[in-house]
């Protein structure tokens, strides 16, 4: 069975510290080249096609600001 | 299919835990304790102890640990919190009281809180965040740093002739006949994060049981005093704090 994926990022409570981007296997997410408020780079999805829902970026990040969404294809 | 129609709740699998409340925490960028957080939260969602579960704060980073998980919580006087949550099990038996403690807070300035509170095996659950250096007041040395490992008190690195040798006081604990499970986690991976929130469920089901003092350390970083990036600090951990602080259960019963 395959999924596909998608994340929201709380772009705004991101602290840019790259850990998920680190966890990613599928190497969808990147911290972005622009910054929130408080001038931190934010996680985004720089290659959504390839997100398979996995949560991996989501368990690991320490400030619980990504929402993993996930459908059978 | 197009994003905008996989980001549908029908197709929720994953989110923040509604036990977390929406304070942003004051720690670090990359720094474990929002990880552990994050887990203590949602074992506390899943059991549906929300308002069954009393937590204690430690002095340390995680002092304000109480803005960040929605339950009730008391904050203990530094490396006292196994002692006030004696107190608050003993006074309400019928709630989970779980501690949560640094290394400096745990493994120096309290030695005795905790190690006659798993001697008396109270039926608490105690959090143990080890990264191997005192965070909150800029890096001093701690009883679990590593030899060689700078830091701001030992600036050439921890020598055994000056410093003494780094302590494993998991292992000491496993000793005592009060504790019913010792484990000793990480939460750097997805994989490492849920076992570290499976071991924080069987902690607060041995509490219910009454079977004893459960204790899970979390090998940590703190890439700010380590003065690395959080990826970098993860790696350093791998590297030179799981030869020394291996990962595993210490006791199971
Ligand atoms: C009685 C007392 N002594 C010393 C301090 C200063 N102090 C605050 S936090 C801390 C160490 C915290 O280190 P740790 O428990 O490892 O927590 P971390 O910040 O690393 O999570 C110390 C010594 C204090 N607040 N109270
Ligand atoms: S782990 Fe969380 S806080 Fe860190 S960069 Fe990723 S989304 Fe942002
Ligand atoms: S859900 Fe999995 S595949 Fe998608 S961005 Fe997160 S880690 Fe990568
Ligand atoms: S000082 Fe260290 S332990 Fe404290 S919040 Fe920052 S990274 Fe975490
Ligand atoms: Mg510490």
């Amino acid at each position: 069975m395959a999924f596909k994926g998608a994340i929201v990022v709380d772009t705004e409570k991101c602290k840019g510290c790259g850990v998920c981007v680190a966890n990613c296997p599928t190497q969808t997410i990147a911290l972005a080249k622009k910054v929130n408020s408080k001038g931190y780079p934010y996680c985004y999805m720089e290659f959504p096609d390839k997100c398979t829902g996995c949560s991996n970026c989501a368990v690991v990040c320490p400030d619980s600001v990504i929402t993993v969404y996930r459908v059978k294809i | 299919m197009d994003v905008k129609d996989i980001i549908n709740p029908e197709n929720f699998v994953y989110g923040k835990s509604k036990v977390l409340t929406d304070t942003v925490m004051h720690y670090c960028p990359g720094c474990s304790h929002g990880v552990v957080h994050k887990l203590l939260a949602e074992v506390i969602e899943e059991m549906d102890i929300q308002d069954k579960t009393i937590g204690v704060s430690p002095v340390g980073c995680a002092v304000f640990a109480y803005k960040y998980i929605d339950i009730d919580w008391q904050q203990a006087a530094h490396g006292r919190a196994p002692a006030l949550a004696t107190a608050t099990k003993r006074l309400y038996p019928d709630k989970y009281v779980v501690a949560y403690q640094g290394d400096g807070d745990l493994a120096s300035i309290g030695t005795a809180e905790i190690i006659h509170a798993c001697n008396r095996g109270e039926n608490i659950v105690v959090i143990f965040i080890n990264n191997a250096i005192y965070g909150m007041t800029g890096g001093q040395m701690a009883p679990t740093t590593l030899i060689d490992m700078k830091t701001a008190t030992t600036p050439y690195g921890r020598s055994v002739e000056l410093n003494g040798h780094p302590l494993k006081i998991t292992e000491l604990i496993a000793q005592l006949e009060g504790t019913c499970f010792v484990t000793r986690q990480a939460v750097h991976t997805p994989a490492g994060a849920r076992r570290t929130k499976r071991a924080i469920r069987k902690a607060f089901e041995n509490s219910a049981q009454k079977k004893g003092t459960s204790l899970i350390e979390v090998v940590s970083t703190c890439n700010s005093n380590w003065k690395m990036s959080p990826v970098q600090a993860n790696e350093w951990m791998v590297e030179n704090m799981f030869p020394f602080y291996p990962l595993g259960d210490l006791k199971d019963r």
